[in-house]
């Protein structure tokens, strides 16, 4: 059947900011599903607040909005294009939420709007747990028994029908807080009764339990035909009980005889039919009891997500693709297999195997529980492809990037003891704030049976590194049934780790490094440095050995048919075996480094760089060669680079593909510069190498990066910064503070995201952390080199975007920071162009940016940072490379910088292309930053150096206020028109916060005020209620805001004290959904945007206006 | 463990180490690129006098066990060919681990060999005959080179039984609510089948217990006036191993059999019905190995995810003279199912009873009873 012709225009809808559960996999598949659709001749619009993204590219489709996805933005979006249909099921749980927002509201019937992709009754039976148990029942398919309590007879009634044991789940608490196990009738009834005193609405869910059993996962597709398909399976190594997102999981399966996975097949079709998803991808969830082979449906998801980007990524099955072309009346039987050019009708089949490893960051959250559960918690991840399971486990563990060379032993960085010895928190995680963090002690080494009861106790708890535990485990000597016994982990599992461990053992004694025995390590996956380390020797002279007894890495191909067909892509992993299918080209190439796992202060900006590079190479005629291992990602789709290696980015494997690329045609070099940090860090190693880099040389990049040479460029330049010093102990430390005098800013070196990061008021402050600081350096095996410099209190900070030839600069965009220096510039909220600097500092900035840009010789792009006070300007921070920014200012201004900076890379001008400074924008920009704090309950939600947002909105408008209105809009903060706004500042931004409180009056807001500010209020004459500060008692202000009395939040505070005194506040005021701002003039800027909203009529919005639009419109006044 | 290797009879040779029995083995040299099902494969029939190699890496981790075996207790394959064989078995049916099984049935087989070069090396240059084993390479290649070649090889003869065999076991609890609905033919009383058993997979005749048949296996030398004298409702050809044109004599029977009885047909039970009808049979490059086969059922338009294991297929337009073609595969369009209605015959290439592979196809069983019962 032939696409649909009734329908022409399609609305898609994409997932917003990157938050943890819903992350770049959602660029990835919108991506897919708008260049398919287009494809097809479709007229399609596009909304996503998320200006980092490929999906919101101007050039991907006709008409792109970059606005807040909620009903009323919608609503004037489809009011204005009238789309005959919208698509929802390609930006996760975001876009089907809101469409059935729009549904409920009429605003699809009110404009004869389909839903195409899924239905809204599909939609609900697969999203409401009852209805989905029900329509289990149905159709004769279990799910776990449970039922809600509310009362002990309540749950006596129910586990008669769960038996035991049962997991009891207090209803509405914070972070599964009083839940329990009962193993017995014996301790029921104390354990309800306990479990339903913790719950606010006294309900306890009673389940049963099926913790430790096997988890998989199917990613299925169907078509109108009822044309159903598998397109891959997943068994997860942590058994239930750990969020699949942060599992450590396998495709395919690898623990089932094909009966039991054909069971599975079979009741991931029935689940699609009942829930009656009639086109499209899903995925389906299974618990399978290990003992019987009893199986559970637990859950499915009528739209594609996380699992089936990585499916999409384990295969060569570009599922959202096919998923998209299916809604608008396709069939499965029409469509084409790129990869082999046969039918796309079938299932494909793997002859390697595919290990996801989730990356966490829990180092940023203090105070959070880092015991992983139902709660997803991971804020990135990493795919990796091996023949085998021990070979894909080891470069998993190696993508990762958490200084592991591959499945290694951690005993030389984890006390075991120590972890052992954690308390259960015992804290209030909404009252009490989490405890400073202290210097690690260091005790004599432990003896092996110290050890092994360590060890038995810390696998228990499933963590991020549990995995790597469990390996020590086993090298303890704890046996693999008894470490089964303990985690649950399936012995298949076990049994392949101690083919790694035993591995090791041989490698270690063995007298030669045979080839046989270097063939065997390679083939388990043991990277060279891996190998070193347990020879003593250095990972150069494993390459060397490698090389003289022939032993090379060889390429196989993701082909979705285990070599059935030939495969027309380039889509390549490495491996050891006996033929390589690489195919070098014989063109001219560029290889360009991606940027990794997501993690916070890295995420979808360098990776939206990294394909503006291959777009750029490729319109100059140059073969694009991609080299990353984050699965989520565009640049991973084997449809964005000519050629994609989905390979771990260390030395070893970039060497090699550097290498097996060489071998062909020519190589111009490869480009580091538009991935993060990751690409980042390998540039010297791989210029040590002969590899040709990019660009910006790496001289440059280490005349930014060093203390002494940037000095002499700075005074070379005459310009200022800072005063600062270097560090590597708390004594030097201690020396270069006085000198500079308090308060400090100290961070480690070569540290993106401003990890562990602080600024120190005194030398308490100042000894704690430089402690705290150290340990961190050392998790990541760096040099403990600490960095202090002068900390600029109520400095306005400046971003700046720039590309250069080499001769001349050219300036991208120019954002000033809302919230005062000291904020992570990852986690302000920036404004283009800037809103309250005069127009002679901002030539100053640039005429600055420009002279460092030609000094240094960049080629391609560079960012600065500036910080300005009293009209000084002063130089932060210089990175020749790509930022976090850049997408925001090309989606802001129309101009790809990034695509520009890779053609300047590979030898163009900026003559040559006719690039040259453009006037500011006729319009304003605002970028919000997005946080996880929700996610970790126990934690500060106060800003600070330390970057801790994972994602980013953009609101454009013509005025300052409206655009801050949009992106606070956007970032999910739900501003009110009226109602009570608490105010409770530190004693210098009062006078600003009497100006603010007057002007929230007039909107019609009463004041609600903690002691020092009612009364700096009362002075100001502005009325205001005075209430306790939650160490003056009930009823406190924390009540107040638990009360549903306060709408609206206000705090500010500085100093270790009053911050943790002022916790709860924050804690809570997050918990009950209400926006809050932490700093004055994060605050100002709400204030100016609930003015300019009052002025509209109730659920109108400002207007909407694409991104083409907004560009147009500055061209025409240029 | 010791070194093996398998050498291909156009002398390429590859390496590996010795996993099962002892000694060397020649067969023609397959692949199959189902990622679960080792077993299954392991004990078909249609695997007679094949060396199978596996594309899925890991081999094994789920053991033996006795229920899923498609044939007696015994393998078929006349060796096996695996990239990693699992150290530890890990399920809660399995009975035995494969190494042992394999050593057990005195079965040569070979593990850590690159077996997607092989698989590419057997797409490119087509199956052919190879030689598996411990031993001088050379002398294997010579051996693989003087095996019988599988055109025109009788192997059915070798694996169909001695005597004729009663059929009373079912699916049982592997039968899922779906599949029991297509299966059950009403409350009408048991049909009563003749299989005629070419090497068949114990699956289907379970598929036929539950679809309401009494099912008598018999052998392939069975005379069509033999079955006829039964007056059974209808008869059933199975799959089995090699080449249906070396089976000249079970042709000749189902050409009795025509227009007598209802008739269905799997497999090389398909590829005789079709020559019995007057159309022709061919050799594939290298054959449709698998779980994920697309095939197309041209009635409804609807694509059915099949499991198949042939190496020999019906020529598509020879088909179009004698019967109506009623299945394609979707990859290269060759032929995957007829139909004669005036015969009352009907037959598919791909396996509906699945084991090992997705049971999308079971509506065959309850189409071959509504044909029995008119």
């Amino acid at each position: 059947m032939p696409r649909r012709e009734d329908i022409e225009k399609i609305l898609l809808i994409g997932s917003g900011p990157i938050v943890i559960g819903q992350a770049c996999e959602f660029d990835y598949s919108g991506t897919q599903g708008a260049k398919a659709l287009r494809d097809l001749g479709y007229d399609v619009v596009l909304v996503n607040s998320n200006p980092a993204t490929i999906m919101t590219d101007p050039e991907l489709v006709r008409r792109t909005y970059i606005e807040p996805l909620d009903v009323p933005h919608l609503t004037a979006i489809i009011e204005r294009e009238r789309p005959d249909a919208l698509l929802p099921t390609l930006g996760g749980q975001t876009a089907l939420n809101l469409a059935l927002e729009l549904h409920g509201s009429g605003v699809l019937s009110k404009y004869g709007v389909q839903l195409i992709g899924a239905q809204v009754d599909a939609i609900r039976k697969a999203e409401d747990r009852l209805l989905f148990k029900e329509a289990m029942a149905r159709v004769g398919l279990e799910s776990p028994r449970s039922g809600y309590a509310r009362s002990l007879e309540d749950a006596r009634e129910i586990v008669k029908e769960t038996g035991y044991p049962v997991i009891l789940r207090p209803s509405f608490t914070l972070g599964g807080q009083g839940g329990a196990i009962v193993e017995t009738p014996a301790e029921f009834e104390r354990k309800v009764l306990w479990a339903l005193s913790q719950s606010p609405t006294h309900e306890v869910l009673v389940e049963e339990s099926i913790l430790g059993w096997k988890e998989y996962e199917l990613e299925v597709i169907r078509d109108k035909n009822d044309n159903f398909i598998v397109i891959c399976s997943i068994e997860n190594i942590d058994p239930m009980g750990v969020h699949t997102g942060d599992s450590i999981t396998v495709a395919p399966a690898m623990t089932l005889t094909d009966r039991e996975y054909q069971r599975l097949r079979d009741q991931a079709r029935t689940v699609m039919l009942e829930i009656g998803v009639e086109t499209g991808g899903s995925n389906v969830q299974f618990a399978v009891d290990p003992k019987t082979g009893r199986v559970l449906v637990i859950e499915m998801n009528p739209r594609v997500s996380r699992s089936s980007a990585l499916a999409s990524k384990a295969t060569g099955y570009p599922i959202a693709k096919i998923a998209a072309m299916l809604a608008v009346g396709l069939t499965l039987d029409e469509l084409e297999n790129d990869i082999t050019k046969t039918s796309a009708a079938f299932e494909p089949t793997i002859d390697y195997t595919v290990v996801k490893g989730p990356r966490f960051a829990f180092e940023k959250f203090p105070g959070a529980d880092d015991t992983l559960g139902t709660q997803m918690k991971s804020v990135g991840e990493v795919m990796s492809i091996g023949r085998t399971f021990p070979e894909a486990l080891q470069k998993a563990a190696r993508s990762l990037e958490t200084g592991k060379a591959g499945f290694v032993s951690l005993r030389d960085r984890v006390d075991y003891r120590v972890l052992a010895q954690r308390q259960e928190d015992l804290r209030d995680l909404a009252f009490d704030a989490p405890p400073a963090t202290k210097p690690r002690p260091t005790l004599p080494p432990p003896s092996p049976e110290e050890l092994k009861a360590a060890l038995r106790q810390v696998i228990k708890r499933p963590v991020a590194d549990r995995l790597f535990y469990v390996g020590d485990a086993l090298r303890a000597g704890i046996s693999p049934e008894e470490v089964h016994e303990i985690t649950k982990i399936d012995p298949w599992w076990l049994s392949q780790m101690m083919r790694i461990i035993e591995h090791e053992t041989r490698l270690r004694q063995a007298s030669e490094l045979t080839r046989e025995l270097l063939w065997e390590s390679k083939r388990l996956g043991f990277s060279d440095a891996q190998i070193a380390e347990l020879r003593g020797q250095t990972q150069d002279d494993i390459l060397a050995l490698r090389k003289q007894k022939g032993l090379n890495v060889v390429y196989g191909r993701v082909d979705t048919c285990a070599a059935e067909f030939p495969a027309y892509t380039p889509y390549l992993y490495s491996t050891y075996e006996t033929h390589t299918e690489s195919d070098v080209s014989d063109r001219k190439k560029v290889i360009i480094l991606g940027g990794g796992p997501n993690r916070i202060g890295q995420g979808i900006e360098f990776d939206y760089c990294c394909c503006h590079a291959v777009f750029a190479l490729r319109e100059l005629g140059i073969e694009t060669i991609m080299v990353n291992c984050n699965p989520e990602t565009v640049s991973t789709d084997y449809d964005t680079a000519d050629r994609l290696y989905f390979e771990p980015l260390t030395l070893e494997d970039v060497l090699a593909i550097c290498e097996e690329e060489q071998r062909k045609g020519e190589v111009l070099g490869v480009i580091v510069q538009f991935g993060g940090q990751t690409p980042l860090k390998l540039a010297v190693p791989l210029e040590k190498r002969g590899i040709k880099l990019l660009g910006t040389p790496a001289d440059a990049i280490d005349r930014a990066e060093d203390r002494e040479r940037f000095d002499a460029l700075l005074s070379k330049l005459g310009l200022e910064r800072p005063l600062a010093g270097i560090a590597k102990d708390p004594a030097e430390a201690l020396a270069v503070a006085r000198n500079i005098g308090f308060p400090v800013l100290v961070r480690p070196s070569y540290v993106l995201g401003g990890r562990a990061m602080m600024i120190c008021a005194n030398e308490d402050e100042l000894i704690d952390y430089v402690g705290v600081a150290v340990d961190a350096a050392r998790d990541e095996g760096l040099e403990p080199t600490l960095l202090i410099d002068q900390y600029l209190k109520n400095a306005t900070e400046v971003d700046v975007d720039c590309i250069s030839d080499g001769r001349r600069a050219v300036i991208g965009g120019v954002m000033q920071h809302v919230e005062e220096a000291g904020v992570h510039s990852g986690d302000s909220t920036s404004v283009l162009p800037p809103h309250t600097l005069d127009p002679e500092v901002i030539a100053e900035i640039e005429s600055h940016t420009r002279a460092l840009a030609v000094e240094l010789g960049v080629v391609g792009l560079m960012n600065v940072q500036f910080a300005i006070k009293d009209r000084r300007v002063y130089v932060i921070e210089v990175n020749p490379r790509a930022s976090r920014t850049v997408p925001f200012v090309s989606k802001a201004t129309g101009r790809p910088l990034a695509k520009l900076a890779a053609q300047l890379m590979v030898g163009k001008t900026l003559d040559e292309l006719g690039v040259y400074d453009q006037p500011l924008p006729t319009h304003v920009a605002v970028k919000e930053s997005v946080f996880p704090f929700n996610k970790f309950p126990g934690v500060d939600t106060i800003l600070g150096p330390e970057m801790r947002s994972t994602g980013e909105v953009m609101g454009v408008s013509l005025s300052v206020a409206l655009a801050f209105g949009k992106a606070i809009s956007a970032a999910g903060a739900r501003l009110p028109s009226a109602g009570c706004a608490f105010i409770s500042v530190q004693p210098e931004d009062k006078q600003l916060a009497c100006l603010l409180a007057r002007r929230l009056r007039n909107l019609g807001f009463s004041i609600l005020a903690t002691h020092g500010t009612a009364e700096a209020l009362a002075r100001a004459h502005v009325p205001a209620e005075r209430v306790n500060k939650v160490a003056e008692g009930s009823p406190h202000i924390v009540d107040a805001i638990r009360d549903g009395r306060v709408q609206l939040v206000i705090n500010t505070t500085h100093g270790a004290k009053a911050i943790r005194d002022s916790y709860s506040i924050r804690r809570n005021t997050l918990q009950m959904g209400i926006p809050y701002f932490t700093t004055v003039s994060a605050a100002v800027a709400a204030v100016d945007a609930l003015e300019a909203n009052a002025v509209l009529a109730e659920g109108q919005v400002s207007g909407v206006r694409s991104i083409q639009e907004w560009h147009a419109r500055m061209l025409q006044s240029q | 463990m010791t070194q093996a290797f398998l050498a291909l009879a156009d002398g390429t040779v590859f390496e590996g180490r010795s996993l099962g029995a002892d000694g060397q083995s020649t067969g023609e040299v397959v692949f199959t690129t189902g990622m679960t099902g080792y077993q299954e494969v392991l004990t078909d029939p249609s695997y007679t006098g094949q060396i199978v190699t596996m594309t899925a890496p890991h081999i094994g981790n789920t053991g033996i066990n006795r229920e899923d075996s498609e044939s007696g207790e015994a393998p078929y394959v006349a060796g096996f060919v695996v990239r990693d064989a699992s150290p530890l078995v890990s399920n809660w049916r399995s009975e035995e681990d494969l190494a042992t099984y394999l050593r057990r049935h005195s079965v040569v087989a070979i593990s850590d060999l690159d077996t997607r070069a092989l698989t590419r090396h057997i797409r490119d240059h087509g199956s052919q005959n190879g030689c598996l084993g411990t031993g001088n390479p050379d002398d294997l290649v010579d051996l693989a080179r003087s095996a019988p070649s599988m055109e025109g090889l009788d192997l059915v003869s070798r694996v169909t039984p001695k005597a004729r065999y009663e059929v009373s076991e079912g699916l049982a609890e592997w039968s899922p609510e779906v599949m029991a609905e297509r299966l059950v033919a009403g409350n009408g009383s048991p049909l009563r089948v003749i299989a005629m058993d070419f090497g068949t997979k114990r699956n289907i005749l379970r598929c036929l217990v539950d679809s309401g048949c009494h099912v008598t296996a018999v052998p392939a030398h069975t005379s069509a006036a033999e079955i006829l004298a039964e007056n059974p409702d209808g008869i059933f050809l199975s799959n089995g191993p090699g080449d249906p044109a070396a089976v000249e004599f079970a042709v000749k029977t189902v050409r009795e059999l025509l227009g007598k009885k209802p008739i269905f047909g799997i497999c090389l039970g398909h590829q005789l019905l079709a020559r019995a009808l007057g159309a022709t049979t061919y050799k594939l490059k290298f054959g449709h190995r698998g779980l994920n086969q697309p095939v197309k059922d041209l009635a409804t338009g609807k694509v059915e995810i099949t499991s198949q294991n042939h190496g020999f297929v019906v020529d598509v337009d020879s088909i179009a003279r004698v019967a109506r073609s009623t299945h394609l595969h979707l990859n290269d369009g060759t032929s995957e199912g007829l139909e004669a209605p005036d015969a009352r015959a009907f037959s598919v290439q791909y396996h509906p009873e699945a084991a090992a592979g997705p049971h999308d196809a079971f509506y065959l069983f309850r189409r071959f009873t509504d044909l029995m019962r008119g």
